[in-house]
């Protein structure tokens, strides 16, 4: 399990930075999303992959280290996916504009001659 | 200061982040409603910061470090605020450039669009957060509510420029951030924590093999610093930007790079500094002074090749933040004292040039490219204060860009890379001179021989809280010059604070929470609601 996870956090990560060096706006905000989903799944494969395991002790059951999971990456993870959600949407919007202003979904907002 | 805690009652520590916060969200229900009092609030809010700012740093000049804990959860568990004398100076500078750029908006650029004044005190409430927080996610978020901030500031009464370096900047800093989280999440993932006081204990207890790991997340931590701080592989968004931006919200960028400074600084004292030990210590090593120095190197090209005032200006800003990072990159306790000697002046500088740049524009109808045109009449007092600006920002004696420099000299006399420090710093001192006298000649010399018709009257839109903003940043640079004495004292004991890193991580970590004032549980419990 862990290595088909890493395979797909290297995988979304490869592919996000590919479509994050092209010069169109739209790939661009594609390859940021596909960039922070592999960052958020970067954050909670961080507090070690355990299945079955829950983040919360209940009273008067006994538990070990090892089959409670780490609650604190599920936090940033959740921090982080609304603070990326936000700002993808941030840029979608400025880009819209500039898409309005100057018919292009170039990143310069000028198509290369 | 006394009055303060007074005051607070042990809470004046988070108030530079919850003053903004209240005053935006009432601002940005004001502006809704379009109200009239809106810059009088703005106003208002913002001279308070700078009131509150000064006297933390009075209170922190004591040298103590004072710890808040947020939700009363103690340290490593929760997270933790934390003011050095470090953190205040940064928010007094912060509250001076604010009110500058603050003042300078009401000429009329806060009303080109909606919102102006609530996302400025948002980016207050970035800021303030940024250099006080203990907690590394916790800077993530602070990073990104100043960011958010700017995004809209930057796009504020948005031209077609502005929008595409909007696209630029947002899309730079959003992959930054990516590498911010993976940073952030790789230490967790080592140490189990993420208060950098504790990080500071545990990082040398690693082993060798994590130890790898751990100096591969501090080399992106300084990468990501680095995209804020404008070293070099990595500032080419802020001429565009910069250039970009109105006038008032790149005075207020001007503090933004210096976060990224900040941040710098924070991480090689505390966290990955030489006297931490283990194999972690001073992981940064002479990677950050030999860029910087290549930073100073292109800067001055950038200054000597500028065809726009504004485009100048911004490759001074750049430079600062070269001459900055070198004198944290050399890391001793004269190189950080004159370091943070010069971020005051560079930074009021900055902001002032900003506001000066965008006057002169004005003055020649909008066009700032630096060739010979006819004057507008009223161009005395902006030839008077473009003098001003250039002798402190180029570190031409009596000024305190002068001081700064000589200090960092002095001090960096005993590195390994004194030679190139000197030659360097001083060369892009020289350059930066040719590239201002060059601009001077040809913006206020030559009335006679410039195309077009002399502009009748009074440039247009030139009001009083132009003036006053630019002459307020302007008498502060003054003050830094004639308090050099005191100011220079405070920066030594700054850096001494920060190269003794044990009084830092003691308070944060030694911090106990509050007591409550009652115990709910009993209460309940005598109550019957809780078994």
């Amino acid at each position: 399990m862990l290595l088909l996870l890493s395979i797909g956090i290297g995988t979304l990560a490869g592919c996000g930075v590919w479509l994050l060096l092209r010069a169109r706006s739209f790939d661009t905000i594609l390859g940021l999303t596909l960039l922070s989903y592999a960052v958020n799944l970067f954050i909670f494969a961080m507090g070690r992959v355990k299945t079955g395991a829950v983040p919360i002790v209940e009273a008067g059951k006994s538990f070990t280290l090892a089959d409670t999971a780490d609650p604190l990456p599920q936090a940033l993870a959740l921090t982080a996916i609304v603070i990326s959600f936000a700002m993808t949407a941030v840029l979608l919007a400025i880009a819209l504009r500039v898409r309005a202003e100057t018919g292009s979904d170039h990143v310069d907002g000028v198509e290369p001659r | 200061m006394v009055g303060a805690s007074l005051l607070f009652n042990g809470h004046e520590v988070i108030a530079p982040i919850v003053l903004p916060l209240v005053a935006g969200s009432i601002l940005l229900l004001l502006e809704q409603a379009r109200s009239r009092w809106v810059p009088a609030l703005s106003l208002f809010a913002t001279l308070a910061f700078l009131v509150l700012a000064v006297a933390l740093a009075l209170q922190a000049s004591a040298g103590e470090v004072q710890p808040y804990l947020l939700g009363n959860w103690q340290a490593p568990w929760g997270i933790a605020l934390a003011l050095d004398r470090l953190s205040a100076l940064m928010l007094v500078l912060t509250g001076a450039v604010a009110c500058g750029a603050l003042i300078y908006a009401l000429g009329g650029d806060g009303q080109r669009g909606l919102h102006f004044h609530a996302l400025f005190q948002y980016q207050l409430m970035g800021l303030a957060g940024a250099f006080l927080t203990a907690d590394l996610f916790n800077l993530f978020v602070f990073f990104e509510v100043l960011l958010a901030a700017s995004y809209g500031l930057l796009l504020h009464g948005a031209t077609r420029q502005r929008l595409s370096a909007s696209v630029h900047f947002v899309t730079f800093n959003l992959t930054g951030s990516a590498l911010f989280l993976i940073a952030v999440s790789l230490l967790y993932a080592l140490t189990g924590t993420l208060n950098m006081a504790d990080l500071a204990l545990k990082l040398p207890q690693l082993g060798l093999q994590d130890a790898r790991l751990a100096q591969a997340a501090a080399l992106m931590l300084l990468v990501v610093f680095a995209v804020k701080a404008a070293l070099l592989p990595l500032y080419f968004w802020l001429p565009e930007t910069y250039a970009a931006a109105s006038a008032p919200v790149a005075a207020l960028f001007a503090i933004m790079t210096k976060v990224g400074v900040y941040a710098i600084a924070r991480m090689t004292t505390l966290m990955f500094g030489v006297s931490a030990g283990g194999a972690t210590a001073g992981v940064v090593g002479t990677a950050l002074p030999v860029l910087a120095l290549a930073t100073l190197v292109l800067a001055a090209i950038g200054a000597l090749a500028a065809q726009r005032l504004s485009g100048l200006v911004a490759y001074l800003v750049v430079g600062s933040a070269g001459t900055l990072l070198l004198a944290i990159g050399l890391g001793t306790a004269g190189t950080l004292a004159a370091g943070l000697f010069y971020l005051v002046n560079s930074t009021l500088v900055a902001a002032a040039w900003f506001l000066l740049a965008d006057r002169i524009s004005a003055a020649r109808a909008g066009v700032d490219l630096l060739q010979p045109r006819a004057l507008a009449e009223g161009w005395t007092p902006l030839g008077v204060a473009f003098f001003v600006a250039a002798v402190a920002v180029a570190g031409v004696p009596p000024l305190a860009g002068f001081l700064g420099k000589a200090l960092l000299l002095q001090a960096a006399g005993q590195t390994p890379l004194a030679t190139w420090v000197v030659a360097l710093v001083l060369g892009s001192s020289l350059a930066i001179m040719v590239a201002l006298a060059r601009a001077g000649s040809a913006l206020f010399w030559k009335p006679d021989d410039g195309p077009g018709a002399p502009v009748a009257g009074a440039p247009a839109g030139n009001t009083a809280s132009h003036a006053v903003a630019i002459a307020a940043l302007l008498a502060a640079v003054l003050a830094t010059s004639v308090l050099a004495g005191p100011l220079s004292a405070y920066t030594g004991a700054a850096a001494q604070q920060l190269l003794q890193p044990r009084g830092y991580i003691d308070a944060v970590l030694g911090a106990r929470p509050v007591p409550p004032a009652y115990d709910v549980r009993k209460e309940m419990r005598e109550r019957g609601d809780l078994k």
